[in-house]
């Protein structure tokens, strides 16, 4: 066979495993007869629920029952506005860090101290000292996807090659310029890396976020679901989180690509 | 004088027209009684006012206002007391609602029916309000939104205005508690793997969840192990999780029973997993549950919209008190916006015609019922339990607190406003578990206790 088929023959694989799988589940949740409530719902139940839900994403049927589309977007605006913040203070806190070994000296053990935290574990504080319960989410976001813009525009700076810098010394660039035309240029791949993990991570906490302190969002339409014990609910916005949660990875990946430079 | 005479009138008496007592000697004098409502009851409430700064006592009131004059006397009563907030207060309901979009939070629990209901059934908007009701993840959660004034009022489990009002759990802010919403409608739910362990002393070393520390699940769940000999703190793990997961986590075996709100005892039930093992109001009928809350400045600052608020919520309470309503009102609060539960689960519970789990179909048509009036006695109770298991130390002001916290005279006053008859008293005996608890003698009662923390 010619190797230009091999992504043809991967899809026919990844199909023939979809199939395989949902098939072997179809089967073994099989209900016995005579019970009712809760239990795991099959791949053909699942889809039902999801035309259901999908063919009407928007509709608003008062604070607790919005569409699916209307939750997804609560989740991204929340998830882009504390992304974005954090994004301005950790890419120029970076270039500091990543610049003047100083600094990194100094920063360092609060960052290692800082970055480990759970970023739930902000809540609590965070509820009380904001009092408000969407800007917590928001600073949640905030706090979790800052550390690794952080150091990796810091480990991005630091590394930058000696000799780019020394050729904008020769033509005696100011530093601001040096940061903005020759470093900038040189380690956004890496920052670009930051940004994708940040996006992930961002993504990943914003559903716990809001089955917290509940209202909108995603993560609310999960724990209202699970309120209920539905699980065909549960497992189509498992999966719509998922397929979020790609495209937004996708997006920073299309980005790093625009970047990318050979040395 | 009578209550329409002017109490600034240095001649006019504090004693009725015909008064038998020994003051009044002299002639009454002929009243100035103001014609129109409005000012009758501003005279009411001011000449209650003095008789209070006086008790009562004409010959010094009088003497005071020939010596300084009425309006010292009048700008000296302004000055300690806020006349014209009180008279607002008595007069308020009948003006119009200063804000009229409200958010409240609520638990998705049977116990929130009035809440819940009020919305759907057009309760609020009957008395001009557009309220949303919110629903909230959990007890903690609703406690910080409230504080934080994300709600305007909230559905609360009854202690919790009076931990918030004592700043225990959270950071000291009065509340009120103006109407209980349910009495009754709790259960203890064991796992199916224990139902051969129906007597407690058999439970050393289980796991069980409340819903909340400041909830009358945790109260009553200690009360009734402590009666079995159990030490609730030292035989038995007590945890808090919020309602809605437990079902998951007596499912999931993380826990062996749970004393919880309704909905989720009944399903429970409905998806097999544990049976109910006992109603809560066998330990304690007619016991307090949830309550709607809201902050003093909420009430102060808004006195029409929180007169307004009240009203409905006292209405929808005494609705949800028939039971021919019952299986409407299920209907209406099943959907997602609201519990998002099954109508037959929901049915079940607000009916009281319900399967325990064990295959026995039991008809008890109180098994939650719907009464607003925040006894006194009821505050008292709580903080006589929150004294014994350790939550506040020290001396504690039974009384003071709950007759600030609970306000029994407002509902009261608000029942008789819309046809409904309050009791004649605030304060009631109670038996608990056969034990009598007397609200006269709280002290008496925390020590009476063999297991105990005070």
């Amino acid at each position: 066979m010619a190797p230009s088929s091999l992504p043809l023959r991967a899809a026919i694989l990844s199909l023939l495993l979809l199939a395989i799988l949902l098939g072997a589940w179809e089967l073994a949740v099989q209900p016995p007869a005579n019970t009712h409530g809760a239990r795991v719902p099959g791949p053909s139940k699942i889809f039902e629920h999801a035309v259901n839900e999908l063919s009407d994403p928007f509709y608003d049927a008062g604070p607790n029952d919005k569409g699916i589309g209307l939750q997804l977007a609560y989740s991204i605006a929340r998830v882009l506005s504390g992304y974005l913040l954090a994004a301005m203070m950790a890419i120029p806190a970076g270039f500091v860090i990543g610049m003047s070994p100083l600094w990194r000296r100094a920063l360092d053990p609060y960052i290692q101290v800082l970055k480990p935290i759970s970023p739930l574990a902000w809540m609590p504080l965070a509820l009380y000292v904001i009092k408000d319960s969407a800007t917590s989410a928001i600073f949640v976001i905030f706090i979790c996807s800052i550390w690794p813009m952080l150091i990796n525009t810091a480990f991005g700076v630091a590394s930058v090659r000696r000799d780019y810098i020394n050729v904008a010394r020769t033509h005696e660039l100011s530093p601001l310029a040096t940061a903005l035309q020759v470093i900038l240029p040189a380690a956004a791949p890496t920052i670009l890396t930051g940004m994708r993990i940040s996006i992930g991570i961002s993504w990943l906490v914003i559903v716990a976020a809001e089955m917290l302190v509940g209202g909108t969002g995603i993560g609310y339409y999960v724990w209202n679901e699970w309120n209920n014990l539905n699980l065909a609910s549960v497992i189509f916005s498992i999966i719509m989180i998922g397929l979020v949660g790609m495209l937004l990875d996708q997006l920073l990946a299309y980005a790093q690509g625009l970047v990318q430079y050979e040395d | 004088m009578s209550l329409f005479d002017d109490p600034f009138d240095a001649d006019a008496r504090l004693h009725a027209v015909g008064c038998a007592c020994s003051t009044c000697a002299g002639t009454h004098v002929k009243a100035d009684v103001p014609d129109n409502q409005e000012g009758l009851i501003d005279r009411i409430v001011v000449s209650s006012l003095v008789r209070e700064v006086f008790g009562h006592h004409d010959a010094s009131r009088r003497h005071f206002i020939r010596e300084a004059g009425a309006g010292a006397l009048a700008a000296a009563l302004a000055a300690v007391l806020p006349v014209d907030k009180v008279m607002a207060a008595v007069k308020d309901g009948g003006g119009p609602v200063e804000k009229k979009d409200l958010k409240v939070g609520f638990i998705p629990i049977t116990c929130a029916t009035p809440i819940i209901m009020a919305a759907p059934m057009g309760f609020y908007s009957k008395y001009g309000l557009n309220v949303e009701a919110i629903k909230t993840a959990g007890w903690a959660v609703i406690r910080d939104k409230a504080l934080n004034k994300e709600y305007d009022a909230a559905h609360m489990l009854s202690p919790m205005p009076l931990a918030i009002s004592l700043g225990v759990g959270s950071a000291a802010q009065p509340y009120y508690m103006p109407a209980v919403e349910n009495i009754n409608g709790q259960a203890i739910t064991l796992a199916m793997k224990h139902k051969d362990k129906r007597d407690p002393k058999q439970w050393k070393g289980m796991k069980f969840a409340v819903p909340f520390d400041y909830s009358m699940h945790n109260f009553l769940l200690r009360y009734y192990l402590a009666e079995a000999g159990l030490d609730p703190d030292k035989d038995i793990q007590i945890r808090a999780v919020p309602p809605p997961e437990m079902v998951a986590n007596l499912r999931a075996d993380n826990i062996d029973g749970f004393l919880g709100p309704d909905p989720f005892n009944q399903r429970a039930v409905y998806e097999g997993v544990g049976f109910i093992h006992l109603l809560t109001k066998d330990l304690w009928d007619g016991h307090p549950c949830c309550a709607f809350a809201a902050s003093e400045e909420f009430a102060k600052t808004l006195p029409n919209t929180f007169a307004a608020l009240f009203k409905a919520i006292v209405d929808a309470t005494h609705y949800a008190s028939k039971a021919e309503h019952r299986a409407a009102i299920a209907k209406a609060i099943a959907p997602r916006n609201y519990l998002n539960q099954p109508e037959e689960v929901v049915a079940a519970v607000l009916t009281g015609q319900f399967d325990d789990g064990l295959g026995n179909k039991k008809s008890v048509p109180n098994r939650i019922d719907f009464n607003p009036f925040p006894w006194h006695s009821m505050g008292i109770w709580i903080l006589t339990q929150m004294k014994r298991w350790g939550y506040i130390k020290g001396d504690v002001d039974y009384k003071k607190i709950a007759e600030q916290v609970y306000r029994a005279a407002d509902c009261g006053r608000l029942m008789k406003e819309l046809g409904y008859t309050p009791p004649a008293s605030t304060y009631a005996k109670y038996t608990i578990m056969g034990k009598a608890f007397d609200p006269a003698q709280p002290e008496a009662y925390v020590k009476s206790f063999k297991i105990s923390r005070a």
